[in-house]
């Protein structure tokens, strides 16, 4: 057998040793509710809450009563986006958002223009990157939110996110960021970046699942959020529900851990990408980069090999853990949206393979990864149709002639 | 979701991967697409003076279901006569294989395959026969 490589981090990540052995005790013997306010185990569950809370600020240059605890990044843009839409809606139903956010967020924005709000989703150019003399016109008098993600889950590339935040600033309408996957790998800093909410997750850091965190701004205005669960009133009447204290010290760890190394991860990890993308391209012709080459994730590499498809490349080198946005690895037998949206052909999203590096891989796996990863893609198109035919002269388009 | 030792074993080793000479008067060639999802698969068949198919080959841009399909559906029809490989259903792909419900327009696809390559024969076969009788009147 060889050895399992993973390369799909963006997914998820493996929980690091020393999150799981902050965790523990709160598992065992520090099973307090961090709401009991009458005891010591009520006590220890609060203390390790509020050091979280320190934890995940200081990794956005917030308050630590700024951050409120989730169940993760899915139910922080629900909180986000619903909670500003009901709270702001006398000011105004209009809401901002682009077309490669993840559906965390396309998903309640679509649910509020069924329920008398209008949307505008703008379009990302070829890299994925929003145009802000866009942005700007399509903010008008009734816009209340503008939510545009920091990093894309699945081609990396990292919005302008200062320069959203000013512009937002200036026409006083609140800007929310989904950082799932800019959290803990590019420095953040709501103050100086103009972010009113911000989500993020502990699975994408090497923390746990289930547990995620959304940081509402209380000052350059003070933010408020009606709550989508009702309940007991916890975390400022936000989010009603006892509080998943082992989760959050595990993401409040993570997040320190993250904090303190993540400035060497990224110049390790980059270059493990850099060097993957590099021995690729030696090997393989006609393979293209999706997205954006400099203002992108460290880690995140999508690669379409043109006249193969995603999903039997995965099966090829079924030992490597890789994602693909062909239309066969989805239950809609739609190809990735995200691409799509770039304006990337059918055909070569049909082709795409996101790797998604992290802390742990290592040169050996990147170079194992480019060997088979090459292999298969020969073997794969000696068996093509598209690949005989473009040998032959035709182009991809005339093969279409064929299709029924 | 985990993939049939099946269907791991013909995307592993496929069965008659290759081309055949599509202008030879005796093979029939099929190029189908999947328009749910853009899967292109190209079957083609050898056949004999009792048009029985004596060799078969396919090449498939697809997943890795599309590509056991295809596999399979070239071994099953080899050795039958054309109109007994017109009796392969799809269903019968879906079941040798146990693809799951949102593989099966690979299996469809396949079988859609087989019978646009045996149209192709069959056309040949009529072109020819009436260049034949034409030539004959003319003499
Ligand atoms: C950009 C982005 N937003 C939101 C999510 C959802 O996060 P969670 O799994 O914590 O709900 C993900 C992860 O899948 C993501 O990548």
């Amino acid at each position: 057998m060889k050895p399992f490589i993973y390369l799909d981090n963006n997914a998820t990540t493996p929980l690091d040793p020393r999150v799981l052995e902050a965790m523990l005790p709160y598992f065992r013997e520090k099973f307090g509710n961090a709401a009991s306010r009458n005891h010591r185990k009520g006590w220890e569950a609060e203390k390790a809450v509020d050091l979280a809370r320190e934890q995940v600020a200081a990794m956005l240059n917030a308050g630590a009563k700024e951050i409120i605890w989730t169940s993760g990044a899915t139910e922080s843009n629900n909180i986000a986006i619903k909670g500003v839409a009901e709270m702001y809606k006398d000011k105004g139903r209009h809401i901002i958002t682009q077309a490669t956010e993840h559906k965390a967020v396309i998903d309640p924005c679509q649910y509020l223009e069924q329920h008398g709000f209008r949307i505008t989703v703008l379009t990302p150019d070829r890299k994925g990157r929003i145009n802000l003399d866009e942005l700007a016109s399509a903010i008008a008098e009734d816009t209340i939110l503008v939510s545009i993600m920091f990093a894309n889950n699945e081609i990396g590339t990292i919005q302008p996110i200062s320069e959203i935040g000013g512009l937002c600033k200036g026409k006083g309408v609140l800007f929310h960021t989904d950082a799932t996957q800019a959290f803990g790998k590019v420095p953040i800093d709501v103050e100086a970046m103009g972010i009113d909410l911000l989500s993020c997750s502990g699975h994408k850091i090497y923390g746990p699942k289930g547990v995620g965190a959304l940081c509402v701004r209380r000052k350059k205005p003070r933010v408020r959020c009606a709550p989508v669960l009702h309940g007991g009133g916890h975390e400022r009447g936000m989010r009603s529900g006892t509080l998943n204290v082992p989760g959050i010290v595990g993401l409040g760890w993570a997040s320190e851990i993250a904090r303190r190394e993540m400035a060497d991860d990224a110049v390790r990890i980059a270059r493990l990408r850099d060097r993957l993308w590099q021995g690729l391209s030696e090997r393989n012709e006609e393979i293209f980069r999706n997205g954006c080459a400099d203002n992108v994730l460290a880690n995140t590499l999508n690669v379409s090999f043109a006249y193969v498809e995603g999903e039997s490349l995965m099966m090829g080198f079924e030992n490597i853990a890789v994602s693909s946005g062909s239309a066969c690895t989805s239950a809609s037998l739609e190809p990735s949206y995200v691409l799509r949206a770039l304006g990337v052909g059918d055909e070569l999203a049909h082709s795409s393979i996101r790797f998604s590096l992290g802390r742990f891989n290592t040169a050996e796996e990147i170079e194992q990864t480019i060997g088979q990863v090459s292999a298969t893609v020969q073997r794969l198109r000696e068996m093509s149709p598209l690949f005989e035919l473009a040998r032959e002269g035709l182009g991809l388009k005339q093969t279409q002639a064929f299709s029924r | 979701m985990a993939y049939s030792d099946k269907v791991l074993d013909h995307f592993n080793h496929p069965r008659n991967i290759g081309v055949l000479d599509k202008n030879d008067p005796n093979v029939g060639t099929g190029v189908v697409g999947a328009p749910e999802c853009g899967d292109v698969m190209k079957l083609q068949i050898k056949v004999d003076a009792d048009n029985r198919i004596v060799d078969a080959k396919f090449k498939t841009f697809g997943c890795g279901s599309a590509i056991a399909s295809s596999s399979l559906a070239t071994e099953w029809i080899k050795g039958k006569t054309v109109d007994q490989a017109l009796e392969i259903r799809n269903t019968d792909i879906v079941r040798e294989l146990a693809l799951p419900p949102v593989k099966i327009h690979c299996s469809v696809l396949a079988e859609d395959a087989i019978r646009a390559a045996i149209q192709d024969i069959k056309e040949k076969q009529t072109a020819s026969a009436e260049a034949a009788t034409g030539s004959l009147s003319e003499s």
